[in-house]
Parts: C-alpha cells; structure tokens; sequence
C-alpha cells in the first residue's frame, strides 16, 4: 500500500487541475488539503508497520518496468528503509500542516485552485522522490520538486519579476541537474543497473576505495545537490526564490525540497565512502556556504530573505555533516531544521499577511503585543535555529554535527561550525529584536484563524520536542533515531576521548548561541548610533558575494547576446547570399536581352569564333 | 493488401473530399477525419494482430511494376514503420480537427493536399522497393508545397519556395544516388533491382560506398533537418497553416529521421559507422543551436520551429550512437516529439485564431485571459524541456544513456541541450502566458474541439512518458537487426 502515499496527492493534482476552477473555495481547500491528509495517514501507517516488523527489513515494491532496453532494465519502484520513513514521514506531515495553513493565507487569492493544484503536485514529486527505489524514479522526483518549486515562486505570474526568479531558479537548479543525469549516465553505463541498492552494492563490489570512476559519478552527483540545496556555487537563486507565496517558502524552500541534496547524497553514501576526495569536498563546500550565507543573513531586510539565507547556512551544516561522515547527523538536523524553519516561514507569513505584504523589517517593530502567537513561534523557532542549550531541538543536531566534525579531527571545520552558530543566533536575534521589540510602527491589520494557528502551535512544540530523539551522553546518551537508522548507516567514527570533551564542546557551542544572542540584542540597543556602520557595511555586502554579478556578466549576458546575434540565423544568411548571386547572374544575363539585332549578331559572330577557335586549337 | 489499403484510403479520401466540397465546407471535414481515423485503426490492427511473418516482419505487399528495371511496388511493415504510420495518422485526425475553423477557402482541395501528403508519408514508411520510395517521397512534398503556399500566412511565397528548392535538393540528390546503388549493384552481382532487400547487404568498393553513404546521408539530412541545412524549416514551419506545420514536424521530418535509419545505416553500415562522429557532432551542434536559436525569437511559432532543430538533434546523435538504447531513444524521441510539437504547433494555431498575431512582444499574460489554453501552453512547454514522466524524456534519456557508453563527450555536449531546453520552453512561458495582460487581450479559452486534440495529444505524451515499454518492445525488434550490423562491420 506504500504507493499510495504519493498517489493520493498525485490524485489530488489531477483532479483540481481538471476541476480546480470550477469549484468553490473550500472544496478546493478540502481536496488539496485532504489528500496530503491522507498521503500523511497513509504514511504513518506505513512507518508503524515498518516500525513494527521485526528487524526493519527494507521493503522494496516493484510498481512497473519503466523502460527495458537491450538488457538495462528501468523500474518504477518503491523502497522503504528507515532512512526513507523519517524523510516520508516529515515530508508528508510538514506538508499537511502547510495545506492547513495555506488554505487560510491563500484565502480570496484569484489563483486558489492552482495554488494547490501545484502544492500537490509537489508533495507527490517530493514523496516519489524520498521513496523512489530506482534512481531514474528519484530523478523523476526530483525534476518533479523542481518544476513545481519553478510553478510556485512566479505563482503570481502577473510581476515579470517573480517570473525572472522563477526562471532563475529553475534554470540554476536544472545546471546542477544536468550534471547529476550525467553521473546517473555514468553509473547506469558503467554497474548496468539502476535500482538504488543494486547499484550501490555493484559500485562497492567493482570499485576500490579512491576509484577515479567513484569519484567522477560522487562528483557529478555532488553537482546536482549543489544546486537543489542551493550550496555554493549554485546557491545564488534561494533569495529569489522567496517571491513566492510564503507558505511555498516555507514547505519547498526551507522544509523539504531544498534538503534533497542532503537525502541523495546520504541515500548513495557508499559512493561518497569510495571518494574520500568529494567527501572532502562536500565538508568544505558545506563550511565555506555556512560561513558565508549566515554573514549575508546578517544584513538582509526583507524578513523572507534572511530566513532564505538561513535556509541555506543551516544546509551547509547539514553537508558539513555529511562531509564528515555524519550521515546520521545530517538526517537529523535535516529534521529539526524543517521543523524550526518552517515555523519561522510560517510565522513570518503570518506577520506580512497580518501587515499586508509588508516584507521589510526596518517596517516593522514592536510587534508582540499585537501578534502574541506569531511572536512565540518566532521566539521558540529563534531558538531552536540559533541552538539554544537543552531546550531545542536545533541545538542537540547542530551539537551532534560539531562533535561528528571535531571528532573526526577536523577542527578547522569545527571552528566554521562554531562561526556559523555564532552568526545564526546574531542574525536571527537581530530579526526577532526588530520585528517584534521596539516601538510599534506599523500597525497589524489583520489577525489570523486556526488554520494558521494550529500548524504554528503544531511545529512550535516539534521545534523544542524533536531533539529529544537523540541526545549528548551527558544529558541522557538517548539514541533512538541512529539506533533505527543503524540499519541503513555505518556507525560514525568517533575520537576515543568521549563524554567530557563532547561535554566541553556542547558548553562553547551554547557559549556561541547565547553569546550571539546578546550581543544582538547589545547591538538593537545602540541600532540608532549604528546605524551609518551598519550602512556601510551592507553597502559591501548586499550583492551576494559578487556572484550574481559574476554570473550575469559571465553567463547569461553573452547568452542573451548570442540568442539576439543568431536571431536570424547566421546560416541562412549563406543561402540568402546564393539566392542573391543566382538573382546577380539572372539580372547580368538579363541585361545582355537587349532587342537589338545588332548585338545578337555580334554575340553569335564571336560564340562563333570562339568555339571554332577552341575546336581548332584543341 | 492491409498495406495497401493503409497508402490507398487517404489517397482515395482525398479525391472524394476534394468533390464533397459541393455538400458544405463540413463534409471534406468529416470525409478526411473518418478516412485517417479508420487509418489509424488499420494499423493498429496490423499492431494488435500482425501477419505471421519472417523476423521483424508484421506484413508486406509486392506487385511487379516495371520488372524490366528491376523495379518492383513492394511495401513492407515492421514495428518501426507501424510506430511511424500510427503516428502520421493520429497527427492526420488532429491536423483536419485543428483546420476546422481556420481554413474556410478552398477546403476540398485543402483536404486532398492534407491527405495527400500523409499518404505519400505513409508510403514512405512502407516502401521497400527503393523507385517506389522516391515516388512516394516526391508525392508527399508536391501537396506540402501546395498547403504552405495557398493557405500560408504572411511570407508564405518565400516560404513555399524555399521549402521547394530545399526539399527537391535533397530529392535529386537521393533519386542519384538511388540510380549509382543500384548500378553499383548490378555491377557487382549482375541483377538490376531497386528492392530494398536485394540491395540490402552489398558490398561495393570503400569509397564508392562511402560517397553513396554520403548522398543518402545528406538527402535525409535537410529533410531531418541536421545544422546547417535547417534554414527552409524555421521559414516553412513559420509561414504553413496549423494544419501545415502539425504534419510537417509530426511527420515530414520523421520521414529523414526514418530513410537515416531505413537506408542510409543499413545499406552503408561500414561507411555509416567510419562517418558516425561527425554526424553525432553535427547532432550536438543542432542540439545546441537550435535551442540557442528558440530562445532567440520573438516569433512563437517560429520559436518552436527551432525546438524542433534542437530536438531531432537527439534523433541523429542516436542513430549514429547506435546501440540498443541510444536507437531506441531516437525512435522514441520521433514519437514524442511528433506528438508533443505538433500539439505546440496546435496550441499556437489557436492562439494566432483569436489574437491574429504570433509576436511574442504583443502575446503576455494570456494566463488571465485564457487559463485552460494558457495551461495547456504550460505541459507542452514542460514536455518540451524534457521533464521526466512526459515522453521526450524517455527518448532524451535513452539516447544520452546510448550515446555515453561508447562516445561520452557527445552525451556530455549535447546533455547542456537540456539547459537550454529549460531556457527557450520558460522564456515562451513567461512571453506568452505569464507577465500582465498589457494588450488586454479578450480571448475565449478552449473549446471542446480545441481540448479534444489536448487532451488525446497529452494522453500520448504521458503515456510514452510513464510507460514506453510497449512502443519499445515493438521498435526494438526492428531495431535488433541494425545493433547485428554494428558488429560486423
């Protein structure tokens, strides 16, 4: 019955893509909503069987052969290991709680039906793609994710600016895609198979640990996670993408779609394992981007823009995780991550529909009187993002990924780690201060119902619960989800030193979150006498670290160029110039057409001579 | 005899329409949508139930014509040919209903040229007496000529032109080198015979049958079209009618990509295979800059004529691929692209109908005015892009798969196609559909005739796209023979 767990919000797409328009809102509300309702049903009830069965033996369900060409053979299947249950599971329980409170956000919008028409679409593309056991089906997903992540950020097609970052975002992502259908090529062409086990088993079996073939396939893999998860250098279009309606921020942009990278690559880790030089790499890429975007969070203005920012630095621990060999850890704050982010999307879409699409947080202020609950989900999702000591969730996974890193004698990677957590609690109490502390500027027009509420509450109470999964030996060495992914993971290396110096590392990871904390609050304080400092250094640092720049002068300008050069085609300019000589000759003979007698008899006299001369010459 | 029914029903539908002209504009209509459905029901009938045959083999006709040259009217079937007479057909049934408001002049005789054409297409795919298939070949061009050149739009003269020099170019150049193989052959076995199969397997001197190769090659190039003998298509897609540009790219082109892979491989495969890098660098390339040229043009109609450059790139970089499954993607990838650009070329008809224009720049923001069209204009331009789960991905897929095992850097030039397929189907996207109404366009949105042909083109789509394994198990077996042929030469 696994199959239904993507089938229902496939169904549900097709029928308000045939009828959305014909049906009222609630209706429209009612099948969106419920047909995520019943894939998530349907998924927890798979997840308890599973759960329930001993020795969690995977299940594999074969659905049908999707393409059997000489001797390589496509199916479309279904794998359930526990890896796949905790991504299901959060994938289509995050999502229902989306539904719910799009269905009062999205309320009155002309475009209701194809609202969620694609959100649908999209959770069945995100479920095919987390339970996909054939790496073409998980293709399909993720292509699947993509489109409709492209559909959603220009949902509001009527600003050619949405459409731009739409296309942006589409076309960045597709760059990364291209090059993981090149590894998928290279790994169907070289193992013969492309059922994801099979294939993995195969790469173990031929392949040594270094293969130059293992680490073409990981790095070309690593391409198109880069550029799902928005990882440097592919990050550049997540900020854009916030143009669409927040809730999608929240579900495709910050919950689950983004994080896809992270499951492909902890779904092929053994390729990861035979390329310790993408392995490598992974862990850089994840602690430069880490570094990076939560320095560009710092001096963002659009509230969206800093939590996209975010969205991006909290994946690059999650591949600093996976660089390091935490495939537990990155799964884990995977979790939390979508917990606490989506919370905070949530919040804020509350705050701009409460002011009315206003996005700019030097607009805002004093607001949490006005919003109690919105404020609370702001302050307990904060935590959690900025890893606040023992009561969030966010910090034992974060934790768990700094000890993985130093206890695998990294510690310059530790060290980006800890600059990353000092960052986050900066900038997200710099965005909780501005927003909600202060005076009251503008004033919140509209309150909010309980379908806004209810997912809000619902997220807010995983955001402090969800960590609780597993924990540091010195407070309760709880082991419950890498004891049920064990089956699918080796056990990550640890350094011998044990409990006390993970112990003493957890008290500087609090250190840097409480520490980041107040120093933004120090800093909201004096925000008047800084504010020309603070000028300035945006001034600096607003344009992304140069890349977009780089790309667009690189890129996309000498593309527009070549497409308006060739317009006309340069080739048929060869023929037009063959046409034009036949049409030259046509007008030079034509001339010769004189009507005068006198000039025919000359012409024949010399045609005349002259072929006699060549006759007798010759 | 089921083949001669097949070639003979339009042939004989197209007169009888031209007369019923004289009842109403609706009975040439209807005569030429029965006439091609029941077509389609043929074929599917040879499909369902095939003649026992030899091998790959579903049926086959032959009646002496002129055995003095050796020449004979042989028609023959097998999966490859019913894939491609099926697909002539169903796009036949969508060109007459796509027709059905635009065309109001002359509609006998617009229908006999329409039926016409797809009969000399079909016979095409089933001749195998190589005299009977330029017959054919020349048969299905005269009415296309006729149809650009009558019921065109603007510029439909030059077009109408261009399309004829180009084509009959290519002709001359295959009726050529048809006459020098069979004198090749006759030389060197002593029996004067154009019957595909005698000449099948013959064995001429290197650079008598490299030079051969070659005419073959380039009669079938312009028609595919291969860079750089593409430029007749933009200007004849651009200028035809609906109808006009649904058969031209739904079935005229398969006609080239077919004969490459009928005639031109297995007749010459030694040579074909010493000359299949440069065809799949020639296959890149159209790839490349067809899709560079798409997003390129402010004409939507002629945008999607330089889709097609871009996609029959993949057909050719197949075919010299040639592997199982980098032939079986190119067959695919006719198909899907068969059914999803004539469905482009449908959408875009109907666009012209209501706003009389086909320039990007004035077009924008239909999705208001227009959202079930707007939608359709949105799964086409995704089919386009090669989205997995729609059929041109199962042929891109197959081919880049077929292609990366043996000549990887072509699979890696021509997969940045997909970028740039990304790029053309989004920009029309946003230029037709997306962006505000700024013209305030009024338009009235599909109706059932118009959503009939979507929804039947979409259901090919999805279907190849989610499950080809049928049309495959039918192409493959037409195909074994030509992956044999790679081994031995």
């Amino acid at each position: 019955m696994l199959w239904l767990v993507p089938a229902f919000p496939l169904l549900g797409f097709l029928l308000l893509a045939a009828a959305g328009r014909r049906m009222g809102q609630r209706a429209v509300a009612a099948v969106g909503t419920g047909s995520v309702g019943l894939s998530a049903l349907a998924a927890w009830w798979a997840a308890i069987d599973f759960m329930a069965s001993p020795g969690h033996a995977a299940w594999l369900q074969a659905l049908w052969t999707w393409m059997d060409v000489g001797g390589f053979r496509v199916t479309a299947s279904l794998y359930l290991d526990p890896l796949a249950v905790v991504m299901m599971l959060v994938v289509a329980s995050v999502g229902f709680l989306i539904h719910l409170y799009s269905t009062e956000f999205m309320a009155g919008d002309e475009g209701y039906g194809r609202y969620f028409a694609y959100l649908n679409l999209f959770v069945a593309a995100m479920l095919t793609l987390v339970l996909a056991g054939d790496l073409l089906l998980l293709f399909l997903g993720w292509e699947g994710v993509g489109l409709c992540s492209y559909l959603l950020i220009g949902f509001w097609y009527r600003d050619p600016a949405n459409g731009r970052a739409a296309r942006q975002a589409f076309i960045v992502t597709r760059a990364g895609d291209t090059g993981l259908l090149l590894g998928l090529l290279l790994l169907f062409a070289t193992l013969g198979t492309s059922d994801i086990q099979a294939l993995l088993a195969a790469a173990a079996g031929q392949w040594p640990i270094g293969s130059p073939l293992a680490a073409a396939a990981a790095a070309l893999l690593l391409l198109g996670a880069l550029g799902k998860s928005a990882q440097l250098p592919l990050h550049t279009w997540l900020p854009d993408a916030m143009a669409g309606p927040t809730p999608v921020s929240a579900l495709i942009h910050a919950a689950t779609m983004v994080t896809a990278g992270v499951y492909l690559l902890d779904r092929l880790h053994p390729l990861l394992i035979l390329a310790p030089a993408v392995q490598a790499a992974v862990a850089l890429i994840g602690a430069v981007t880490l570094v990076l975007a939560g320095i560009s969070a710092l001096f963002q203005h659009d509230i969206k823009r800093v939590l996209a920012y975010s969205t991006i630095s909290q994946i690059g621990y999650m591949f600093l995780a996976l660089g390091v060999g935490g495939w537990v850890a990155a799964i884990f704050h995977f979790m939390t991550h979508a917990f606490f982010k989506a919370l905070l999307f949530l919040a804020a879409g509350a705050v701009i529909h409460a002011l009315d699409g206003e996005h700019d947080i030097d607009r805002m202020g004093g607001l949490r009187r006005q919003l109690p609950l919105a404020f609370w989900s702001f302050v307990v999702g904060g935590a959690s993002l900025a890893a606040l000591p023992l009561v969030t969730a966010g910090f034992f996974s974060k934790d768990l990924i700094l000890w993985q890193a130093w206890s695998t004698a990294r510690p310059g990677l530790w060290t980006a780690g800890w600059i990353g957590a000092l960052l986050t609690s900066l900038y997200m109490g710099r965005l909780v201060f501005r927003v909600f502390f202060g005076p009251a500027t503008t004033p919140a027009r509209r309150p909010f119902g309980w379908a806004m509420g209810l997912p809000l509450v619902v997220l807010g109470i995983l955001s402090v619960v969800g960590g609780y999964v597993e924990t540091p030996p010195f407070f309760g060495d709880v082991r419950l989800l890498s004891s049920f992914l064990g089956a699918v993971f080796p056990a990550a290396a640890e350094a011998p030193s044990g409990a006390g110096s993970e112990l003493a590392l957890g008290l500087l990871a609090a250190v840097a979150a409480i520490g980041g904390i107040a120093a933004a609050w120090e800093l909201f304080r004096r925000r008047q006498r800084l504010a020309a400092a603070e000028g300035l250094l945006q001034a600096g640092w607003a344009p992304n670290w140069g890349f977009d720049f780089l790309y667009d002068r690189l890129l996309v300008l000498p593309y527009y160029f070549l497409a308006a050069v060739g317009r006309g085609d340069i080739v048929d300019a060869a023929y037009a110039a063959l046409a034009d000589l036949t049409r030259y000759c046509h007008r030079l003979l034509s001339r010769t057409q004189t009507g005068r007698v006198r000039w025919y008899a000359a012409g024949v006299a010399a045609g005349a001579v002259l072929f006699v001369g060549l006759g007798v010459w010759l | 005899m089921i083949l001669l029914a097949i070639v003979a029903l339009p042939l004989l539908a197209g007169i009888l329409a031209w007369g019923a002209e004289r009842f109403g504009p609706a009975a040439p209509r209807w005569l030429a949508a029965a006439a091609l459905a029941a077509d389609a029901a043929l074929v599917l009938w040879l499909w369902v139930w095939p003649a026992p045959g030899t091998g790959s083999w579903v049926a086959e006709a032959i009646m002496p014509w002129m055995p003095r040259f050796g020449i004979a009217f042989h028609l023959a079937a097998d999966g490859l040919s019913l894939l491609m007479l099926l697909l002539s057909a169903l796009l036949g049934v969508a060109a007459v209903a796509c027709s059905w408001t635009e065309i109001r002049e002359r509609v006998g005789f617009f229908h006999f040229c329409l039926l016409w054409s797809l009969a000399g297409a079909m016979g095409v795919f089933l001749a195998m007496d190589l005299f009977l298939f330029f017959f054919f070949w020349e048969a299905m061009l005269v009415p296309m000529y006729f149809l650009i050149a009558i019921w065109g739009h603007e510029r439909r003269h030059y077009a109408a032109i261009k399309f004829f020099l180009f084509t009959q170019g290519s002709g001359l150049l295959m009726l050529v080198s048809i006459v020098v193989l069979a004198i090749a052959h006759y030389r060197a076995t002593g029996l004067l015979s154009f019957d595909y199969f005698d000449l099948l397997g013959g064995v001429f001197p290197p650079d008598v049958g490299f030079w051969l190769m070659l005419g073959f090659f380039l009669a079938f190039a312009v028609k595919l079209p291969v860079v750089p003998f593409h430029t007749w298509l933009a200007d004849a897609h651009t200028e035809a009618p609906t109808a006009g540009s649904v058969i031209l790219a739904g079935v005229l082109l398969k006609t080239g990509a077919y004969g490459l892979l009928r005639f031109t491989v297995p007749l010459f495969p030694a040579a074909a295979l010493a000359f299949a890098p440069v065809a799949m660098a020639l296959g890149v390339v159209g790839i490349l800059y067809g899709a560079l040229l798409a997003f390129g043009q402010h004409d939507l109609k002629r945008l999607v004529a330089y889709t097609s450059v871009s996609h029959m790139g993949f057909v050719l970089l197949g075919i010299f691929a040639w592997n199982a499954q980098a032939l079986n993607g190119a067959v695919i990838q006719m198909l899907a692209h068969g059914l999803s650009t004539g469905a482009l070329f449908v959408l875009v008809g109907a666009l012209q109908e209501r706003t009389g224009t086909r320039d990007l720049g004035h077009l924008g923001g239909l999705w208001a005015a227009a959202p079930r069209l707007s939608a359709w204009g949105l799964f086409l331009a995704v089919a386009a892009l090669g989205l997995p789960g729609l059929g041109n991905f199962v042929g891109e897929f197959l081919v880049l798969l077929g292609t990366f095992q043996r000549y990887s850097p072509f699979a890696v030039a021509a997969a940045l196609g997909l970028v740039g397929a990304a790029a053309y189907a989004l920009i029309m996207v946003q230029r037709a559909f997306h962006g505000e109404n700024r013209q305030g366009w009024q338009l009235a949105d599909c109706n059932g005739r118009e959503t009939a042909i979507m929804v039947a083109l979409a259901a090919g789509i999805v279907g190849i796209g989610v499950f080809p394994q049928p049309l495959l198990a039918t192409a493959g077996l037409a195909l074994s023979g030509l992956q044999r042929l790679v081994g031995a030469s």
